[in-house]
């Protein structure tokens, strides 16, 4: 039995201790918002954060999330409303929309370590991220606005 | 549960109307407690446009596309496969538009798999709004109208005296107003006109303007919306180990090993199709005996599966019994264990053989041998796999009486019959599930996996998903086929085209599109194709054949106005010139008018010329196929020997354009797309086996990689809207190698283009 915590809630989990995090989100815990795209951490449609930092799921051993605190799409805000999230809805990124929860989830962890990122920064921290439909562009611009709507968020409070 | 809508053929679009069963689709009645939506309780959980659902309101059935609340809460379905095209959003807005309803009052609803009330739902051949437009603007106008003729009994008031306005049935004269929920149940029992009007296109309010995916926030939250989402309680998970390389079966098998693994329950072979069994058109397949793991827990079925221990063999030569056109026929399929290098040298070997003759006007012999200047150059482009992000996958709940499956499919109506055939159930025990797609691009069109998932559920009498890992997507595809082409262009002395020779070629088809341009513009045209059978398996990849055609074509046309000494713009205009004054031959497809007029739209949208972009290397070109133009501008750099495309100016005449933000949103796409296949993608074999296995030796188009602006500009016009998802991806390709040149004083024949980038240039 694995205990672990997601999206601030304790989960007993009863498999295997190789499982990688991904089938436990997807196939135990029914949490199917982070995406298997490739199973070797190519194309990061199954994006989670891990104490905060962005990993791959589907690589990740469920033994090495236990005790720790785990973030998917699913609990990235309660209310749908992160930056990032207001920000994708605006500019209208999505097309099949398949990679875009791995997108956020990598873009949330950038944005968090950097208020104000530039094009290289974007390019860089998003580059393990594949979109087969080719939203690049709104998604650069996406994660631009965000950083807007986190500063402007902080100003008011 | 429903007929087949068509068999293999797309409906031609003046058949649009006639081919919906009218009196179905429009069939109107009046139901409490909203049962159809039970089906699909695990996607409408989460509300479309952030819209509270009152639970099981009166819904009224004004026809197959509308259900309307007493609180007016209008629900419009989307009766077409959602792959990324944005129909759950563009068609109800056609609905809607018509309907006169207000947007924000509507939820859009997936719908099922039912062609008797939803017509073709077919996603694919850029028809989904093409063949939609008019029957939807129809159902939106009876709905409008039988709304108007409920409230005229209602107020006791003469129906020519109302007139609506977003979502508002209005009667001026007494200032009387009400919502169309006041008088949807009454209007349900309203018989539908025989004839309605339509609005003037110039009076539209939804359609023209910019509406928001209605599923973008339950995409962003990581609601279920996809396939590999579904879930069925007491659901199994199947994969199936395939042969390693096309022309291979199995031999034999050991599953012991398997079969002792945690949460495995059966290992078995299965036959896709019996011997002699009549496939339809699109039921193309990639191998035919399986071999299938099924198990508890994905995780678990995919490290049973690495325990198997099996042998294959050659297949050899097989046959496959066709019956898709009403015309049953048998096909040899080849037993070669292929590799990219005999397959390119027995290309080579057959582009020097007599071919088939597809167009010919005038005597380009003739002119050929008078010709000042003869230029000949061969390109060709490999296999590739669409690679969509969400795998190929399917749920199926088969028993004795009937099936439910559902997942990621373009073509339900095409996959229905050879199902039914396959469980040897009638249609109308068949219920398909549409889930939203993570991609398709052609390669959902072929229902085989649909079928594997079926057969496997009946075999082990369960629910069963079955999950093909990106490995096996990518090594049991359809893929686009190899292709290759020579062009010979002859001027006279005065640079004039006086002779165009094309002669394509492919493994297993050609790409000739024998009566588009530059057909119509020369006094002397010969087109001609001919092509090698194999045992890959392929199918429509975005763009079918076009997006071959558009590379090579285009950028033989770019040396062809070098050679000549013109402006790459104004040698294309020239020519179009001529087609529309006086045109060679009969059947051009296109519209040389149209057609001149996106070249003319980049030309000036993109500051052709101007001294300002001198910077750029800078690649033109300009395509037709889906009854839509296309031309893109592409702005090249280098940097570290590496070239990027920084920019891209596109210009598109797809006639009205339904939902303008998004449509620009697919064309960005469609350019990105194109960059990243003509710069990277490429399937190789070696002994019939795939050799490319994952995302880390197939390279996809990455952020960085992208250009950092893409333009979009659209024809203005009142012309029925035309396809959109395809036209603007074929011309990148042309426009990408043509600026390329200008970076590298190098010419590109060869697909994919950046491995060409230090390589000797070769004729093959």
């Amino acid at each position: 039995m694995i205990t672990l915590n997601i999206n601030k809630k304790n989960y007993n989990v009863d498999v295997d201790q190789d499982t990688p995090l991904l089938w436990v989100l997807r196939d135990t815990l029914g949490l199917v918002g982070t995406k298997y795209g490739c199973g070797v951490a190519q194309c990061g449609a199954c994006t989670i954060h891990l104490n905060g930092e962005a990993v791959r799921s589907c690589v990740t051993k469920v033994s090495r999330a236990a005790g720790q605190k785990v973030v998917t799409i699913e609990g990235l805000a309660e209310k749908g409303d992160h930056p990032l999230q207001k920000a994708w809805l605006e500019l209208d990124v999505s097309q099949c929309g398949y990679c875009q929860a791995g997108q956020v989830m990598s873009a949330a962890v950038l944005l968090k370590e950097n208020k104000a990122p530039t094009d290289a920064d974007i390019d860089a921290a998003m580059a393990g991220n594949i979109c087969r439909c080719g939203t690049y562009l709104r998604i650069r611009d996406a994660i631009h606005r965000a950083a807007d709507i986190q500063r402007k968020g902080t100003e008011k409070t | 549960m429903t007929k087949p809508f068509f068999k293999n053929n797309l409906p031609k679009m003046t058949d649009q109307t006639n081919s919906m069963n009218r009196r179905s689709f429009l069939k109107s009645t009046a139901l409490a407690g909203g049962g159809l939506m039970i089906s699909f309780t695990w996607l409408s959980a989460f509300k479309s446009s952030g819209k509270t659902d009152p639970g099981l309101p009166a819904w009224a059935e004004l026809n197959g596309y509308i259900k309307i609340t007493p609180d007016n809460i209008i629900k419009i379905l989307n009766p077409n496969p959602e792959f990324g095209q944005n129909v759950m959003t563009s068609l109800p807005m056609i609905v809607a538009e018509e309907l006169d309803a207000d947007w924000k009052d509507v939820v859009v609803e997936m719908g099922p798999h039912d062609s008797l009330k939803l017509g073709p739902q077919f996603t694919g051949g850029s028809n989904s709004v093409r063949m939609y437009w008019k029957p939807l603007r129809e159902a939106g106008a009876a709905a409008r109208y039988m709304l108007m003729q409920a409230a005229a009994e209602t107020w006791k008031l003469p129906a020519e005296e109302l007139t609506t306005h977003a979502g508002m049935i209005v009667h001026a004269k007494s200032m009387k107003s009400g919502k169309y929920g006041e008088f949807a149940s009454k209007a349900a029992g309203i018989p539908i006109p025989k004839e309605v009007k339509l609005k003037d296109v110039q009076t539209f309010h939804v359609v023209r303007n910019s509406k928001k995916n209605v599923e973008g926030l339950k995409i962003v939250t990581g609601k279920p919306l996809f396939g590999l989402d579904y879930h069925q309680e007491g659901m199994l998970i199947a994969m199936i180990a395939h042969p390693p390389a096309f022309g291979m079966k199995l031999k034999s098998f050991d599953a012991s090993e398997t079969l002792q693994m945690p949460g495995i329950k059966d290992v078995f072979t299965q036959k896709l199709y019996e011997e002699g069994f009549e496939q339809g058109g699109f039921d193309t397949r990639t191998f035919n005996d399986l071999l299938v793991v099924v198990g508890k827990t994905t995780w678990e079925v995919m490290k049973a599966r690495k325990k198997l221990k099996t042998e294959w063999e050659p297949a050899g030569e097989t046959k496959d019994t066709m019956g898709g056109g009403g015309r049953k026929r048998e096909i040899v399929v080849p037993g070669d264990l292929e590799s990219t290098g005999a397959q390119l040298e027995k290309m080579q070997e057959w582009a020097s053989k007599p071919a088939q003759q597809l167009r010919r006007d005038g005597d380009p012999e003739t002119a050929f041998k008078h010709a000042a200047q003869i230029i000949e150059r061969t390109y060709n482009a490999p296999f590739l796999a669409h690679n969509c992000m969400e795998p190929m996958n399917f749920f199926a709940h088969v028993t004795d009486e009937k099936a439910l499956v559902a997942g990621p499919l373009q073509a339900p109506g095409w996959s229905e019959p050879t199902l039914a055939k396959l469980l040897g159930l009638p249609a109308d025990k068949i219920e398909i599930q549409l889930t939203r797609m993570g991609g398709g691009f052609g390669r959902r069109a072929y229902g085989h996996y649909l079928y594997e998932a079926a057969l496997i559920s009946k075999r082990v009498k369960a629910p069963v998903k079955l999950i093909y890992t990106r490995e096996d997507d990518m090594t049991y595809g359809i893929y686009r086929p190899m292709y290759t082409a020579t062009y010979r262009a002859a001027l006279d002395a005065r640079k004039n085209l006086i002779a165009f020779h094309v002669k394509g070629g492919g493994i297993p088809e050609h790409a000739v599109h024998a009566n588009r341009f530059p057909a119509g513009t020369v006094d002397n045209y010969l087109a001609e194709g001919w092509q090698i059978p194999s045992n890959i398996t392929i199918g429509a990849f975005r763009a079918p054949r076009s997006n071959f055609n558009a590379a090579a074509e285009q950028s033989f046309l770019d040396e062809v106005a070098e050679a000549a000494g013109k402006d790459p713009i104004d040698f294309r205009l020239e020519l179009l010139q001529r087609a529309k004054e006086n045109p060679v031959g009969k059947n051009n497809e296109y519209d040389a008018d149209r057609y001149a007029g996106i070249l003319k739209l980049v030309k000036e949208k993109s500051g052709w010329g101007k001294a300002e972009n001198k910077k750029y290397n800078r690649g033109v070109a300009a395509y037709f196929c889906h009854n839509s133009y296309a031309a893109h501008v592409v702005d090249m750099v280098m940097r570290d020997g590496q070239p990027y495309v920084e920019r891209v100016t596109s210009a598109i005449d797809c006639g009205i354009v339904i939902n303008p933000d998004a449509a620009t949103n697919m064309v960005q796409g469609a350019v990105v797309d194109g960059i990243g296949n003509s710069f990277y993608g490429g399937l190789t074999h070696k002994g019939g086996a795939v050799e490319q296995k994952n995302f880390y030796d197939y390279r996809i188009i990455r952020m960085h990689e992208a250009p950092k602006k893409i333009d979009v500009y659209f024809v203005q016009n009142d012309i029925d809207p035309t396809g959109l998802g395809e036209p603007p991806f074929p011309p990148v390709f042309g426009a990408v190698a043509n600026a390329l040149f200008k970076a590298t004083g190098k010419r590109f024949y060869q697909q994919p283009y950046i491995p060409q980038l230090n390589a000797t240039p070769r004729a093959f």
